[in-house]
């Protein structure tokens, strides 16, 4: 791991500063473009570390997720933001996020993280080592997203497609009209 | 061709040559999700984003007539089916999810049993149902809110 550390610490100082832009940022559009900004350079950062199956699912969504964006901030009349931040909702994210590193620190200071890249390894050693004899899939990403953890995919499948039912049924433009009632104009 | 719709000239040509292309590369990253990084999910989304460049470059009616809004519905849902489906037809062997086809060779396309037909029907899936969310988004709001507020409650 300290072969990459260097581009991976410069990588994320990136995604840090961007993700400060578009929050501090007064325009609407610039906020979105350093959001993605941010999408991109972690693209990249899943590509550093040796997963190329996520930094493709990452790119080609950050590219759907950018147009969609960009289509919608540039519909819209005035895209500066001129509402003025919320002192209570500040002061309260950061008593969350203390208690947040609090806890963190009450939990895991005893027993200790396990080093950066070196995770503990008790079901995934199975998988690892199963895999290929007991899937026959030569990309081992397929063989657990497919095989072994099948019901996980079945779940994103079906949050995905009752989603976009709710978004169909809500963003149309001409709804459906019971029998013998009438369409408003 | 309407040239009223869309972006310049220019683009559509574009468009035209690349589209095709930018197809067939979703369906070999669909069709080869068990042996090359990718899968259903990222294949589909490149599908989708051909469709999505036809609409932005031709108009709304040209991505239509390629890709209809009900067709795409009908895609959506039966590859969501086609995947359940696969999973219930494993207890057919055993237990939900078993893979049952006969697995092949390692390392050739058709391999890796219920693998290879799970990341088509997520595929189908996933790319006709991203497309149908950019046209939710982008395309079905023609009026602005205020105008719909002013003739809705007046």
């Amino acid at each position: 791991m300290g072969d990459i550390a260097p581009q991976l610490y410069t990588l994320l100082a990136f995604m840090v500063i961007g993700s400060i832009v578009a929050i501090e940022t007064r325009n609407l559009l610039s906020a979105v473009i350093s959001v993605s900004a941010v999408g991109f350079a972690s693209s990249v950062a899943f590509l550093f570390l040796g997963a190329p199956d996520i930094a493709i699912t990452q790119l080609v969504v950050e590219v759907l997720v950018l147009i969609i964006l960009i289509r919608g901030t540039i519909l819209l009349d005035n895209t500066a933001i001129e509402t003025h931040r919320d002192t209570l909702a500040v002061v309260s994210s950061l008593i969350f996020f203390g208690l947040l590193l609090g806890f963190g620190a009450m939990i895991f200071g005893s027993r200790g993280f396990p080093a950066f890249g070196e995770p503990v390894m008790r079901v995934s050693n199975v998988y690892v080592q199963t895999g290929l004899p007991a899937t026959f899939a030569a990309n081992i990403v397929a063989s657990i997203i497919l095989d072994f953890r099948g019901y996980d995919t079945l779940g994103e499948a079906t949050v995905l497609f009752v989603s976009i039912l709710g978004a169909l049924t809500l963003l149309r433009r001409d709804g459906r009209v019971r029998k013998g009632e009438v369409a408003a104009a | 061709m309407n040239q009223q719709t869309g972006m310049t000239l220019i683009v559509k040509t574009v468009t035209d040559f690349v589209v095709g292309f930018i197809v067939l590369f979703g369906a070999y990253i669909v069709l080869y999700g068990h042996i090359t990084p990718g899968g259903g999910f990222a294949g589909g989304v490149i599908i989708a984003c051909a469709f999505i460049l036809l609409m932005l470059a031709h108009g709304r009616d040209v991505a239509y007539s390629k890709l209809g809004e009900r067709t795409a519905s009908v895609l959506d849902s039966s590859g969501a089916l086609a995947f359940l489906v696969i999973a219930w037809a494993g207890v057919a062997g055993g237990y939900f999810f078993l893979n049952i086809l006969p697995k092949g060779t390692p390392f050739r396309l058709l391999s890796s049993g219920t693998i290879l037909a799970n990341n088509i029907a997520i595929g189908l899936k996933v790319s006709s149902s991203l497309f149908l969310v950019f046209a939710a988004l982008a395309v079905f709001r023609k009026r602005s809110f205020r105008a719909f507020l002013e003739d809705d409650l007046s």
